[in-house]
């Protein structure tokens, strides 16, 4: 039962519980209409604290498809957060205004502390470098949509592991599936973080490499999740030179990949994937951004307990 | 060598880590204490060689989740007419507040007014917590 709990760590939800999600999800995929009147009556509140397009625009359009409202403010400087108004008391005030609200914040932690205080579902629409649980459901949409299931797959993740918050959310929602391997693509710097080591990958002592070239690895994959990888995170300029190409997916890097590999990306990219990748069939990244509306269609529809 | 009284009411903290002592008494408040108290530093040991302990002549409100996360090690004695009358042996705590502040320059702790800092225990035998917010692994010498 998902009515009135909050998402903020992609592990809140249990595999049935997600399973009842996906399968929300692929109904709405197949017969939009009959979920048109839904959420009538109903109000979500996007809290942006800091700037987003993908998943602000995805909540609003997936909260009006479902004949809901939308209010809610998409910087800061708009909102009495600028008068110094604390975390507890915005929520407080919000909560009772709205039906459910989705939050985004550049600190780490502050959807969950924003929970202790809210009446209605909190949804961590990303928190700093932490954890974007809606992100993380979108990819396994669509992964589930692509593959077929979540099993006996070797996921190679690319780019800022570190700061990667879509890494770290994915990384904890696959790792729950039998047979999982990690490939871990990116520079020295941007590893991924070590509570992410110690507490998933070997704490449920799941097989993972390590390794700085995509092009080593790239035939092994199953998907390939690309991130960007920022010049200033490099701390020398002679690495940002030595390895900048290996994480710019072309067509000369896909043609050692398998026939089946799905390739996906949370977007926005910038120069990580070439667009002319975008033609190739493996490129799952724009049908990812439809799934991502349609998960959070499901989503505040369970939460807000009206199917 | 040294000879400290023993207390006739009171408590004993012992078997403290050597250089641990200081920070207890002083997450106590003993430096305020306006009874009487001892640190002793460097003392000899039989069970560890060295140790720290803190003797209080009075019965205060020990916080024993937090000297349990500072050194699961310790034995707390509770002394009545110069005598043992109960020993609690302490162990890593689940959850401690307020004992360590999280350093993540980006951890909601970091902007936020009046939010306690809470920790996890999610490595009993390496004594790792997590902060209950951003994740960050921690350990009472971080």
């Amino acid at each position: 039962m998902l009515k009135g709990r909050h998402l903020i760590d992609p592990e809140d939800f249990s595999l049935e519980e997600l399973d009842s999600l996906f399968a929300l999800a692929d109904s709405i995929i197949k017969d939009e209409d009959s979920f048109r009147n839904l959420c009538n009556g109903k109000i979500l509140a996007t809290l942006f604290y800091e700037p987003s397009t993908r998943t602000r625009f995805s909540f609003e359009a997936a909260m009006l498809r479902l004949g809901g409202q939308v209010v809610g403010f998409s910087e800061p400087g708009s909102s009495s957060v600028m008068k110094g108004e604390s975390i507890p008391d915005t929520i407080r005030t919000v909560g009772s205004y709205v039906d459910i609200i989705a939050m985004r914040h550049p600190k780490e932690g502050a959807p969950k502390y924003a929970s202790y205080y809210s009446p209605v579902p909190i949804i961590n629409a990303g928190d700093g470098g932490h954890q974007h649980p809606t992100q993380t459901l979108t990819d396994l949409l669509t992964i589930k949509e692509v593959k077929g299931n979540f099993s006996n797959l070797t996921i190679g993740l690319c780019g800022d592991l570190k700061f990667g918050r879509t890494v770290h959310s994915l990384i904890k929602a696959m790792s729950r599936y039998e047979n999982i391997k990690f490939v871990l693509i990116s520079p020295n710097e941007l590893r991924i973080p070590k509570y992410i080591k110690t507490e998933i990958l070997d704490g449920k002592a799941i097989d993972y490499a390590e390794v700085e070239r995509l092009e080593e690895v790239i035939d092994s994959l199953d998907i390939l999740y690309m991130t960007r990888v920022q010049k200033e995170r490099f701390f020398n300029e002679a690495d940002y030179i030595r390895l900048k190409d290996s994480y710019i997916l072309d067509r000369e890097k896909l043609k050692l990949a398998k026939k089946d590999l799905s390739i996906l990306h949370p977007l926005p990219r910038v120069n990580e994937i070439s667009y002319e990748v975008d033609e190739d069939p493996r490129a799952c990244y724009f049908d990812q951004l439809k799934y991502g509306m349609y998960i959070r269609m499901a989503l505040i529809s369970k939460l807000l307990g009206v199917m | 060598m040294l000879y400290i009284d023993s207390i006739s009411k009171g408590i004993v903290i012992d078997h403290i880590k050597v250089g641990y002592g200081f920070s207890i008494f002083k997450h106590l408040e003993l430096d305020k204490a306006d009874f009487t108290v001892a640190l002793i530093m460097n003392a000899p040991s039989r069970k560890f060689g060295r140790k720290d302990l803190i003797k209080i002549e009075n019965n205060i409100d020990i916080d024993l989740a937090m000297l349990g996360f500072i050194d699961p090690n310790i034995t707390v004695n509770i002394i009545e007419n110069e005598k043992i009358v109960e020993k609690i042996n302490l162990s890593l705590p689940e959850r401690v507040e307020d004992i360590i502040q999280c350093k993540n320059p980006r951890c909601v702790t970091s902007m936020e007014r009046n939010i306690a800092h809470k920790f996890v225990l999610i490595d009993k035998k390496n004594g790792t917590y997590k902060c209950e917010y951003c994740d960050q692994i921690y350990s009472w010498e971080d």
